[in-house]
Protein backbone atom coordinates (compact mmCIF):
# COMPACT_ATOMS: atom_id res chain seq x y z
CA UNK A 1 0.00 0.00 0.00
CA UNK A 2 2.99 2.32 0.73
CA UNK A 3 4.23 4.23 -1.31
CA UNK A 4 7.34 6.87 -2.41
CA UNK A 5 6.89 10.29 -1.86
CA UNK A 6 9.77 12.39 -2.27
CA UNK A 7 9.62 15.42 -3.92
CA UNK A 8 10.23 14.60 -7.72
CA UNK A 9 9.64 11.15 -7.51
CA UNK A 10 6.99 10.35 -9.93
CA UNK A 11 8.48 6.92 -11.81
CA UNK A 12 9.20 3.17 -10.57
CA UNK A 13 8.34 4.29 -6.71
CA UNK A 14 5.75 1.41 -6.49
CA UNK A 15 5.86 -1.23 -5.12
CA UNK A 16 8.24 -0.48 -2.32
CA UNK A 17 11.27 -2.88 -2.36
CA UNK A 18 11.35 -4.94 0.86
CA UNK A 19 15.09 -5.98 1.92
CA UNK A 20 16.03 -7.72 5.45
CA UNK A 21 12.97 -8.39 5.97
CA UNK A 22 11.60 -10.12 8.89
CA UNK A 23 8.05 -11.46 8.88
CA UNK A 24 5.64 -11.92 11.52
CA UNK A 25 2.73 -14.35 11.04
CA UNK A 26 -0.70 -12.70 13.11
CA UNK A 27 -3.87 -14.23 13.64
CA UNK A 28 -6.86 -12.33 12.26
CA UNK A 29 -10.56 -13.94 12.18
CA UNK A 30 -11.60 -14.44 8.39
CA UNK A 31 -14.83 -12.52 7.16
CA UNK A 32 -15.68 -13.60 3.51
CA UNK A 33 -17.24 -10.85 2.89
CA UNK A 34 -14.77 -8.33 4.20
CA UNK A 35 -12.08 -10.45 2.29
CA UNK A 36 -14.01 -10.22 -1.18
CA UNK A 37 -14.80 -6.38 -0.81
CA UNK A 38 -11.13 -6.17 0.22
CA UNK A 39 -9.62 -7.89 -3.22
CA UNK A 40 -11.59 -4.64 -5.32
CA UNK A 41 -9.44 -2.03 -2.95
CA UNK A 42 -5.91 -4.40 -3.35
CA UNK A 43 -3.32 -3.04 -5.99
CA UNK A 44 -2.92 -7.21 -7.52
CA UNK A 45 0.02 -6.42 -9.45
CA UNK A 46 1.83 -4.88 -6.68
CA UNK A 47 0.64 -7.25 -4.19
CA UNK A 48 1.41 -10.69 -6.37
CA UNK A 49 4.86 -9.11 -7.10
CA UNK A 50 5.70 -8.15 -3.18
CA UNK A 51 3.95 -11.41 -1.52
CA UNK A 52 6.74 -13.47 -4.50
CA UNK A 53 9.68 -11.73 -2.98
CA UNK A 54 9.25 -12.07 0.09
CA UNK A 55 8.52 -15.47 -0.41
CA UNK A 56 5.32 -15.62 0.86
CA UNK A 57 3.15 -17.41 -1.87
CA UNK A 58 2.93 -17.21 -5.41
CA UNK A 59 -0.28 -15.72 -6.68
CA UNK A 60 -1.98 -15.92 -10.01
CA UNK A 61 -0.90 -12.43 -12.07
CA UNK A 62 -4.66 -11.82 -12.27
CA UNK A 63 -7.63 -12.01 -9.82
CA UNK A 64 -9.16 -15.47 -10.66
CA UNK A 65 -12.62 -15.11 -12.74
CA UNK A 66 -14.28 -17.42 -9.92
CA UNK A 67 -13.08 -16.20 -6.28
CA UNK A 68 -14.37 -19.46 -3.90
CA UNK A 69 -13.83 -19.66 -0.64
CA UNK A 70 -10.27 -21.47 -0.34
CA UNK A 71 -9.28 -18.34 -2.55
CA UNK A 72 -10.31 -15.77 -0.23
CA UNK A 73 -8.87 -17.44 2.45
CA UNK A 74 -5.40 -17.58 0.92
CA UNK A 75 -5.50 -13.57 0.33
CA UNK A 76 -6.33 -13.32 3.72
CA UNK A 77 -3.45 -14.90 4.93
CA UNK A 78 -1.09 -13.05 2.66
CA UNK A 79 -2.80 -9.50 3.08
CA UNK A 80 -4.01 -9.96 6.82
CA UNK A 81 -2.13 -12.18 8.65
CA UNK A 82 1.24 -12.13 7.37
CA UNK A 83 3.22 -9.09 8.67
CA UNK A 84 6.77 -7.12 7.75
CA UNK A 85 7.59 -6.65 11.34
CA UNK A 86 11.30 -5.35 10.83
CA UNK A 87 12.88 -4.35 7.56
CA UNK A 88 13.43 -1.64 4.95
CA UNK A 89 11.42 -0.65 1.64
CA UNK A 90 13.41 1.10 -0.84
CA UNK A 91 12.23 2.88 -3.52
CA UNK A 92 13.33 1.79 -7.13
CA UNK A 93 13.04 5.07 -8.27
CA UNK A 94 15.19 6.97 -6.47
CA UNK A 95 16.34 4.74 -3.86
CA UNK A 96 14.88 6.27 -0.73
CA UNK A 97 14.84 3.76 2.37
CA UNK A 98 11.80 3.50 4.41
CA UNK A 99 12.49 1.66 7.47
CA UNK A 100 10.49 -0.50 9.12
CA UNK A 101 10.41 -1.16 12.98
CA UNK A 102 8.00 -2.84 15.18
CA UNK A 103 5.94 -3.89 12.49
CA UNK A 104 5.21 0.51 11.42
CA UNK A 105 7.01 1.94 8.70
CA UNK A 106 8.38 5.23 8.61
CA UNK A 107 7.56 7.32 5.68
CA UNK A 108 8.35 10.60 7.34
CA UNK A 109 11.34 12.36 4.89
CA UNK A 110 13.65 14.98 5.69
CA UNK A 111 12.81 18.27 5.07
CA UNK A 112 14.99 19.07 2.11
CA UNK A 113 13.17 15.50 1.00
CA UNK A 114 9.63 17.09 1.39
CA UNK B 1 -20.76 -0.03 22.79
CA UNK B 2 -18.07 -0.38 25.61
CA UNK B 3 -14.87 2.35 25.15
CA UNK B 4 -11.26 0.28 24.71
CA UNK B 5 -9.27 -0.65 27.62
CA UNK B 6 -5.99 1.46 28.24
CA UNK B 7 -4.70 -0.69 30.80
CA UNK B 8 -1.86 -1.56 29.04
CA UNK B 9 -0.92 2.61 29.08
CA UNK B 10 0.77 3.76 32.47
CA UNK B 11 0.48 7.67 33.53
CA UNK B 12 4.55 8.03 31.61
CA UNK B 13 2.60 7.06 28.48
CA UNK B 14 0.88 10.19 28.38
CA UNK B 15 3.59 12.30 28.55
CA UNK B 16 4.31 11.07 24.88
CA UNK B 17 0.98 10.46 23.55
CA UNK B 18 -2.37 12.39 23.95
CA UNK B 19 -4.42 11.07 26.56
CA UNK B 20 -8.67 9.96 26.03
CA UNK B 21 -10.24 13.25 26.30
CA UNK B 22 -13.94 15.01 25.95
CA UNK B 23 -12.77 16.04 22.38
CA UNK B 24 -12.04 11.91 22.36
CA UNK B 25 -14.92 10.78 23.81
CA UNK B 26 -17.51 12.99 21.85
CA UNK B 27 -16.05 11.52 18.92
CA UNK B 28 -16.86 8.12 19.87
CA UNK B 29 -20.30 9.04 20.63
CA UNK B 30 -20.36 10.26 16.87
CA UNK B 31 -19.50 7.41 15.57
CA UNK B 32 -21.95 4.88 18.10
CA UNK B 33 -24.78 7.65 16.71
CA UNK B 34 -24.04 7.13 13.34
CA UNK B 35 -23.66 2.74 13.82
CA UNK B 36 -26.61 2.39 11.77
CA UNK B 37 -24.78 4.19 8.26
CA UNK B 38 -21.74 2.48 8.80
CA UNK B 39 -23.19 -0.88 8.98
CA UNK B 40 -25.50 0.24 6.17
CA UNK B 41 -22.35 1.59 4.29
CA UNK B 42 -20.02 -1.56 4.69
CA UNK B 43 -16.97 0.21 5.04
CA UNK B 44 -13.90 -1.72 3.97
CA UNK B 45 -11.21 0.72 3.88
CA UNK B 46 -10.81 2.94 7.35
CA UNK B 47 -8.05 5.82 7.75
CA UNK B 48 -7.43 7.63 10.91
CA UNK B 49 -5.33 10.73 10.54
CA UNK B 50 -3.22 11.36 13.77
CA UNK B 51 -4.42 8.24 15.56
CA UNK B 52 -2.86 8.98 19.21
CA UNK B 53 -3.94 6.87 21.79
CA UNK B 54 -5.52 4.61 19.01
CA UNK B 55 -8.63 4.67 21.35
CA UNK B 56 -10.87 6.30 18.05
CA UNK B 57 -9.88 3.16 15.53
CA UNK B 58 -10.39 0.40 17.78
CA UNK B 59 -13.58 1.98 19.07
CA UNK B 60 -14.66 1.78 15.16
CA UNK B 61 -13.15 -1.77 15.11
CA UNK B 62 -16.28 -2.56 17.72
CA UNK B 63 -18.45 -0.90 15.91
CA UNK B 64 -17.60 -2.62 12.39
CA UNK B 65 -15.53 -5.29 12.58
CA UNK B 66 -15.32 -6.16 8.89
CA UNK B 67 -12.52 -3.59 7.92
CA UNK B 68 -8.86 -2.71 6.99
CA UNK B 69 -7.64 0.13 9.60
CA UNK B 70 -4.96 2.22 9.17
CA UNK B 71 -3.61 4.47 10.96
CA UNK B 72 -0.80 7.52 10.68
CA UNK B 73 0.64 9.75 13.34
CA UNK B 74 4.24 12.06 12.65
CA UNK B 75 4.67 11.03 16.64
CA UNK B 76 6.29 7.55 16.98
CA UNK B 77 4.80 7.05 20.19
CA UNK B 78 1.29 7.84 18.95
CA UNK B 79 1.88 5.56 16.41
CA UNK B 80 3.21 2.38 18.33
CA UNK B 81 0.34 3.42 21.01
CA UNK B 82 -1.96 2.60 17.90
CA UNK B 83 -0.77 -0.45 17.46
CA UNK B 84 -0.82 -1.29 20.98
CA UNK B 85 -4.25 -0.38 21.70
CA UNK B 86 -5.63 -2.44 18.45
CA UNK B 87 -3.71 -5.38 19.73
CA UNK B 88 -4.82 -5.40 23.31
CA UNK B 89 -8.37 -5.02 22.01
CA UNK B 90 -8.61 -7.38 19.63
CA UNK B 91 -8.77 -4.97 16.26
CA UNK B 92 -6.00 -5.56 14.13
CA UNK B 93 -4.46 -2.06 13.20
CA UNK B 94 -1.43 -1.18 10.80
CA UNK B 95 -0.13 2.50 11.49
CA UNK B 96 2.41 4.09 9.55
CA UNK B 97 4.57 7.27 10.57
CA UNK B 98 3.32 9.56 8.29
CA UNK B 99 2.17 13.48 7.79
CA UNK B 100 -1.12 12.50 7.63
CA UNK B 101 -2.14 10.64 4.36
CA UNK B 102 1.46 11.25 2.31
CA UNK B 103 3.03 7.57 3.29
CA UNK B 104 0.05 6.19 1.07
CA UNK B 105 0.46 8.58 -1.87
CA UNK B 106 -1.66 7.93 -4.52
CA UNK B 107 -2.64 4.25 -3.89
CA UNK B 108 -5.40 5.72 -1.07
CA UNK B 109 -6.93 7.74 -4.14
CA UNK B 110 -11.02 7.61 -3.67
CA UNK B 111 -10.44 4.16 -1.85
CA UNK B 112 -10.89 5.14 2.03
CA UNK B 113 -14.50 4.42 3.38
CA UNK B 114 -13.86 6.27 6.35
CA UNK B 115 -11.56 8.84 7.58
CA UNK B 116 -11.15 9.91 10.51
CA UNK B 117 -8.98 13.35 11.94
CA UNK B 118 -9.01 14.62 15.11
CA UNK B 119 -6.74 17.65 14.57
CA UNK B 120 -4.85 19.95 17.08
CA UNK B 121 -7.31 22.60 17.42
CA UNK B 122 -6.19 24.45 20.02
CA UNK B 123 -5.46 28.24 19.06
CA UNK B 124 -1.63 28.76 20.05
CA UNK B 125 1.31 30.87 18.35
CA UNK B 126 2.43 29.84 14.87
CA UNK B 127 5.52 28.76 16.56
CA UNK B 128 4.11 25.94 18.01
CA UNK B 129 2.72 23.82 15.32
CA UNK B 130 5.01 21.32 13.42
CA UNK B 131 6.52 19.42 16.22
CA UNK B 132 6.66 15.37 16.23
CA UNK B 133 6.21 15.67 20.07
CA UNK B 134 3.13 15.52 22.28
CA UNK B 135 2.15 19.35 21.44
CA UNK B 136 1.20 18.22 18.30
CA UNK B 137 -1.90 16.36 19.40
CA UNK B 138 -3.01 19.75 20.26
CA UNK B 139 -1.17 22.71 18.86
CA UNK B 140 -3.39 24.56 15.91
CA UNK B 141 -1.60 27.44 15.69
CA UNK B 142 -4.09 30.72 14.22
CA UNK B 143 -7.66 29.77 15.12
CA UNK B 144 -6.81 26.65 15.13
CA UNK B 145 -6.80 25.89 11.94
CA UNK B 146 -3.40 25.56 10.56
CA UNK B 147 -3.29 22.03 10.51
CA UNK B 148 -6.40 21.38 9.61
CA UNK B 149 -5.85 23.75 6.29
CA UNK B 150 -3.04 21.70 5.04
CA UNK B 151 -5.09 18.30 4.78
CA UNK B 152 -8.14 19.88 3.72
CA UNK B 153 -7.01 19.67 0.18
CA UNK B 154 -6.72 16.44 0.19
CA UNK B 155 -9.54 14.98 1.97
CA UNK B 156 -11.97 14.87 -1.19
CA UNK B 157 -9.00 12.76 -3.20
CA UNK B 158 -9.05 9.75 -0.17
CA UNK B 159 -12.92 9.32 0.35
CA UNK B 160 -14.32 6.96 -1.72
CA UNK B 161 -17.78 6.70 -3.56
CA UNK B 162 -19.53 6.04 -0.39
CA UNK B 163 -16.77 7.44 1.95
CA UNK B 164 -17.57 9.30 5.32
CA UNK B 165 -15.00 11.98 6.98
CA UNK B 166 -15.13 12.54 10.96
CA UNK B 167 -13.81 15.38 11.71
CA UNK B 168 -13.51 17.30 15.21
CA UNK B 169 -13.76 20.77 15.79
CA UNK B 170 -13.90 23.39 18.44
CA UNK B 171 -16.04 26.69 17.65
CA UNK B 172 -12.51 28.83 17.13
CA UNK B 173 -11.99 27.07 14.31
CA UNK B 174 -15.07 28.48 12.59
CA UNK B 175 -16.97 25.03 12.09
CA UNK B 176 -19.47 26.33 9.58
CA UNK B 177 -17.11 28.36 7.51
CA UNK B 178 -15.20 24.83 7.08
CA UNK B 179 -18.49 23.02 5.97
CA UNK B 180 -19.10 25.73 3.74
CA UNK B 181 -16.01 25.28 2.34
CA UNK B 182 -15.93 22.18 1.69
CA UNK B 183 -19.30 21.97 -0.32
CA UNK B 184 -18.04 25.00 -2.16
CA UNK B 185 -15.02 24.03 -2.95
CA UNK B 186 -14.60 20.15 -3.01
CA UNK B 187 -18.53 19.32 -3.43
CA UNK B 188 -18.76 18.06 0.02
CA UNK B 189 -21.84 17.73 1.63
CA UNK B 190 -21.43 17.74 5.59
CA UNK B 191 -23.62 17.30 9.04
CA UNK B 192 -23.13 18.28 12.32
CA UNK B 193 -23.48 14.77 14.37
CA UNK B 194 -22.70 15.98 18.08
CA UNK B 195 -22.07 18.61 19.52
CA UNK B 196 -20.88 19.43 23.45
CA UNK B 197 -19.28 21.65 25.74
CA UNK B 198 -16.18 20.73 27.68
CA UNK B 199 -14.98 23.62 30.01
CA UNK B 200 -14.05 26.05 27.59
CA UNK B 201 -14.21 23.91 24.69
CA UNK B 202 -17.25 23.96 22.30
CA UNK B 203 -16.57 20.89 20.55
CA UNK B 204 -18.73 19.62 17.43
CA UNK B 205 -18.27 16.49 15.14
CA UNK B 206 -18.87 16.89 11.72
CA UNK B 207 -19.46 14.42 9.51
CA UNK B 208 -18.41 14.78 5.32
CA UNK B 209 -19.40 13.03 1.98
CA UNK B 210 -20.29 13.17 -1.41
CA UNK B 211 -23.56 12.22 -0.93
CA UNK B 212 -26.34 13.31 1.37
CA UNK B 213 -26.85 11.70 4.50
ZN1 LIG C 1 11.34 7.49 -4.66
Amino acid sequence: MLMCHVKGCATDNFPLRIEDAELEQVEVEFNEDFMRRMINKIEWGAFVQTAFALGVDQLPATVPENIDTEFLQRIHRVAMETKLKEGKMICNGCKHVYPVTDGIPNMLLQETEV
Amino acid sequence: MKTPSLIHFTEKDYDHVYEPSEDTFLLLDALEEDAGLISELQPTLCLEVGSGSGCVTTFLGFLWPHAYYMASDINPHAAAATKKTGFHNGVPIDPVLSNFATGFGARLHKAVDILIFNPPYVVTPSSEVGSSGIEAAWAGGVDGREVLDQFIPHIEGLLSEKGLFYLVTVKENRPLEIMAHMKEVYGLYSKVVMTRRAGIEGLAIIRFSRVEH
